[in-house]
């Protein structure tokens, strides 16, 4: 896809809309952060590449009137969700589709550099090309991967009003949870130890919960709440468990996988895994999947007299 | 009843006011002999039992969490328990990933005249929950 045909759409539909939320260059050329623009002038500055990682959906919620956004194919699962959950009117926010195959991990990008400052990257066919004070190096986009985009099945978004290029087929294999299921061959002590050694890490900067796309309550939320006081300040492994719980548990049956969570992680916590569990046990009891359709409801929003699935437990 | 000799161990009940609580009496009023370890919270409803109540009382000293609200179809508020039954589902199922064995925690439904069968229920859940031994065997520092 190219970028003029982007800037076409959102020229297009900037007339219509308050404010268009798209990508530009961040403070140096590996990183794009998001862009909001509401003049002509400003579409100029729009960029679109394997950069693109943030979630943009996610300010759908708290933005007022009408607002026009740019979606990856990921993404629009959570433009999906939030109709299920009523959480934005649809007819007010004006959705500007982009084919995508994947994007890329900056994390990994950083590792492959040796954490040089990135001076130029270009993408040429399967390659990114990062120019650093020390050398150029050619990395594959296949490994440089971020999680999510291994087992894509969204190439083209699910909702959209203007695709930007040609709807596209995925090319990766379906989520099979492997590493789901690798994960749960360990013992009950190899587990538990796995996550004591993983949430000690945590320094509770909240940022998991402040850029996952489904925390909607961020201000109300309740692991900063005194009352009830779930959680204290206390810089301890019950606190820091206690609050990864309280953001899995309340993203359960909601959870889009965007990985957004693990992306901003400032110490690398696989916090996406334990969401991904869920989400793996949801769809084999409810055989349902968050933000594909939006007629659905969320599974804790609701039940069935019998439960096909769910067995009472012997004692 | 020898898994009582040893040291007590800390069992959080949550019961729902209407059947299970009432079954918790009826045991008592027919004075059913019961181990001693379980404590009990009532609530209104299985439906009120976040399922961050069991980790909550799971990581900050409980061995054990039993959750027990009325019979699928017998809910005072009509359909309750039938969300608890997701939500409670869920949760067992999440908690051997994160190491806690799922036998720490149990879901189940007792009417308010199933005195005995509350006896039966609290205590071999209090014998699986002796078998597995304290879930925090050292006291954790709250530095």
């Amino acid at each position: 896809m190219s970028i003029e045909r982007l800037r076409e759409a959102v020229k297009k539909i900037l007339p219509e809309v308050d404010v268009v939320i798209g990508y530009r260059q961040g403070f140096d050329p590996l990183h794009a952060t998001p862009y909001f623009i509401s003049q002509p002038e400003q579409v100029d500055q729009l960029i679109w590449n394997p950069l693109c990682v943030q979630n943009l959906c996610s300010y759908l919620p708290f933005l007022k009137g009408k607002v026009g956004v740019i979606v990856k194919g990921c993404d629009s699962r959570t433009i999906v969700q939030y109709m299920q959950e009523k959480l934005i009117e649809r007819e007010k926010i004006k959705v500007i589709g982009v084919p995508c195959l994947q994007v890329i991990s900056v994390k990994k990008v950083m590792a492959k550099i040796d954490y040089q400052v990135a001076e130029e990257v270009a993408f040429e066919g399967e390659n990114v090309i990062v120019k650093t004070p020390k050398e150029t190096k050619t990395i594959p986009l296949a490994e440089v991967m971020p999680r999510k985009c291994l087992t894509c099945q969204l190439a083209t978004p699910l909702q959209y009003d203007i695709l930007a290029g040609e709807a596209i087929q995925a090319n990766k294999p379906a989520e099979a949870f492997e590493e789901i299921k690798e994960f749960e061959q360990l013992s009950l002590e190899e587990r538990r130890r796995y996550w004591e050694r993983e949430f000690d890490r945590c320094i509770r900067c909240y940022a998991c919960r402040n850029a996952c796309p489904m925390c909607i309550c961020q201000d109300r939320c309740v692991a900063e709440s005194r009352d009830p006081h779930w959680t204290s300040q206390r810089a301890n492994l019950t606190e820091k468990f206690m609050f990864h719980m309280i953001h899995s548990v309340h993203l359960a049956g909601r959870c889009v996988g965007c990985g957004e969570c693990e992306r901003v992680c400032p110490m690398d916590i696989p916090v996406a895994k334990i969401k991904k569990k869920i989400s793996m046990d949801l769809k084999e009891l409810f055989d349902y999947q968050a933000g594909i359709n939006p007629d659905d409801l969320p599974p804790m929003y609701t039940f069935k007299v019998e439960e096909a699935k769910i067995k009472e437990h012997e004692l | 009843m020898s898994y009582l000799a040893g040291k007590e161990l800390r069992i959080i009940g949550f019961l729902c006011n209407w059947c299970s609580y009432g079954g918790a009496d009826t045991a008592g009023v027919a004075r059913f002999k019961q181990p001693t370890d379980l404590r009990i919270i009532r609530v209104p409803c299985s439906g009120r039992v976040n399922p961050l109540f069991v980790v909550k009382a799971l990581l900050n000293g409980a061995d054990g969490v039993l959750v027990s609200g009325c019979h699928p179809r017998d809910c005072h508020y009509s359909e309750g328990n039938f969300y608890a039954r997701r939500r409670l589902e869920m949760l067992k199922r999440l908690l051997p990933f994160l190491g806690i064995d799922e036998r720490r925690f149990h879901y189940t439904w007792v009417s308010a005249s199933e005195g005995a069968r509350w006896q039966k229920v609290v205590t071999d859940f209090t014998k699986i929950i002796h078998e597995l031994g304290p879930l925090h065997p050292k006291k954790e520092s709250t530095e």
